[in-house]
C-alpha cells in the first residue's frame, strides 16, 4: 500500500518552483523543529524510522496541506505524546 | 532568523511544544541552540563543492571516492558521521555520456551531514513527482539543456542511502587552484539540476 508521500511519478503537482538565495530556514519556528527532531531522536525518545513512520501516516489531506516542517511538528506532537514526553503535565 | 512571530499560531505552538517538552526534562534550550549553531556552520554546499574540487585535482582521489564515498570523505577532514545515523554515500560522476540528478521521491532524504537542508524544491511534491517521470522537461525548466543523446540517471535517495553528484570540471580551469575550482560548483550542481 503507497501513502500519501509516494508521489514519483503523479501528475498534477505543477511546475517545480524555486526560490532565489533561499535560507536554509524560513522563519524561526522551523529552526526550533529541525533542532527538536535532532534532539529527541538522540535521546532516544523517538527513532528516525518511527519520525518518517508518522510524517506519511499524516492524513493525506492535511499532508498536502502542510508545508515541509509543519509535517515535522505534526509527526514530533504526535510521537512526544504517544511516548508520554509530556506527561508531567 | 528573525523575531518571535508571535502573532503566527505554528510558532505559538511550536513555542509550546519546545516549552512542555524542556519543562519534561526531554530538552534544554542550550541543546537546541548548539544543535542549530552546528547545522548552520558546519554543514553546507561548500562541503561538497570542496569534495568536487578535490576529486577535480586529484585523480587517485576521485578513484576512491567513487568508489567508497564513504571512506574517502576523511582524506578531506570530511564525513557522514555528524548525523542522526551514518548514512552510506554514494557519489556519481556526471561523463559525456551521462548525467546524474538526486531526487528523493518519499520525502527529502539527502547528504543533509554533509550539504546542510536541502532547498525547498528539492522537498516539493512538483519535484518529488515529476523528476523521475520527465527529468529532461525538469532540468531544462533549471536552465539546464541535457541533450537528447546523454543519458539520465535519475538517484532516488532512501533512509540508508544518500547521493552526491560529482559535476564534469568545466573546460578551460586548467590554471585554476583547487580554491578556485571550489568556488565553481553550485548546491544545484552537487543535486544534479545544474551542469556545475
Amino acid at each position: 500500500m503507497s501513502r500519501v508521500n509516494d508521489v514519483g511519478g503523479q501528475t498534477g503537482f505543477g511546475p517545480v518552483v524555486t526560490e532565489e538565495n533561499e535560507p536554509v530556514f524560513h522563519a524561526d519556528w522551523e529552526a526550533r523543529v529541525y533542532a527538536l527532531n535532532i534532539a529527541l531522536v538522540r535521546r532516544g525518545v523517538y527513532t528516525l524510522d518511527e519520525f518518517r513512520d508518522a510524517v506519511e501516516r499524516m492524513p493525506p489531506q492535511e499532508y498536502l496541506a502542510a508545508s515541509y516542517y509543519e509535517r515535522w511538528l505534526f509527526a514530533i506532537e504526535r510521537l512526544t505524546s504517544a511516548h508520554g514526553a509530556q506527561s508531567d503535565e | 532568523m528573525s523575531g518571535t512571530h508571535a502573532g503566527n499560531p505554528v510558532a505559538a505552538r511550536v513555542r509550546r511544544l519546545e516549552e512542555r517538552l524542556v519543562e519534561s526534562g526531554h530538552v534544554t534550550d542550550e541543546e537546541l541552540d548548539s544543535i542549530l549553531t552546528r547545522v548552520l556552520d558546519g554543514a553546507s554546499p561548500l562541503n561538497g563543492a570542496r569534495i568536487v574540487a578535490h576529486a577535480w585535482s586529484d585523480a587517485g582521489f576521485r578513484e576512491r571516492l567513487l568508489a567508497d564515498a564513504n571512506r574517502a570523505l576523511p582524506e578531506v577532514g570530511l564525513s557522514m558521521a555528524g548525523g542522526l545515523q551514518e548514512q552510506r554515500l554514494k557519489v556519481v560522476a556526471n561523463t559525456p555520456e551521462r548525467h546524474n540528478v538526486l531526487v528523493c521521491t518519499l520525502c527529502s532524504c539527502y547528504p543533509v551531514a554533509l550539504l546542510g537542508p536541502s532547498p525547498s524544491w528539492y522537498k516539493s511534491e512538483a519535484y518529488r513527482s515529476r523528476v523521475v517521470r520527465e527529468p529532461r522537461a525538469v532540468l531544462a525548466e533549471f536552465g539546464l539543456d541535457v541533450p537528447a543523446e546523454r543519458e539520465i540517471t535519475v538517484w532516488d535517495s532512501s533512509a540508508e542511502s544518500r547521493y552526491m553528484v560529482l559535476p564534469r570540471r568545466p573546460e578551460g580551469t586548467e590554471e585554476l587552484s583547487e580554491e578556485q575550482l571550489a568556488e565553481l560548483v553550485t548546491r544545484e550542481g552537487l543535486i544534479g539540476t545544474a551542469a556545475v
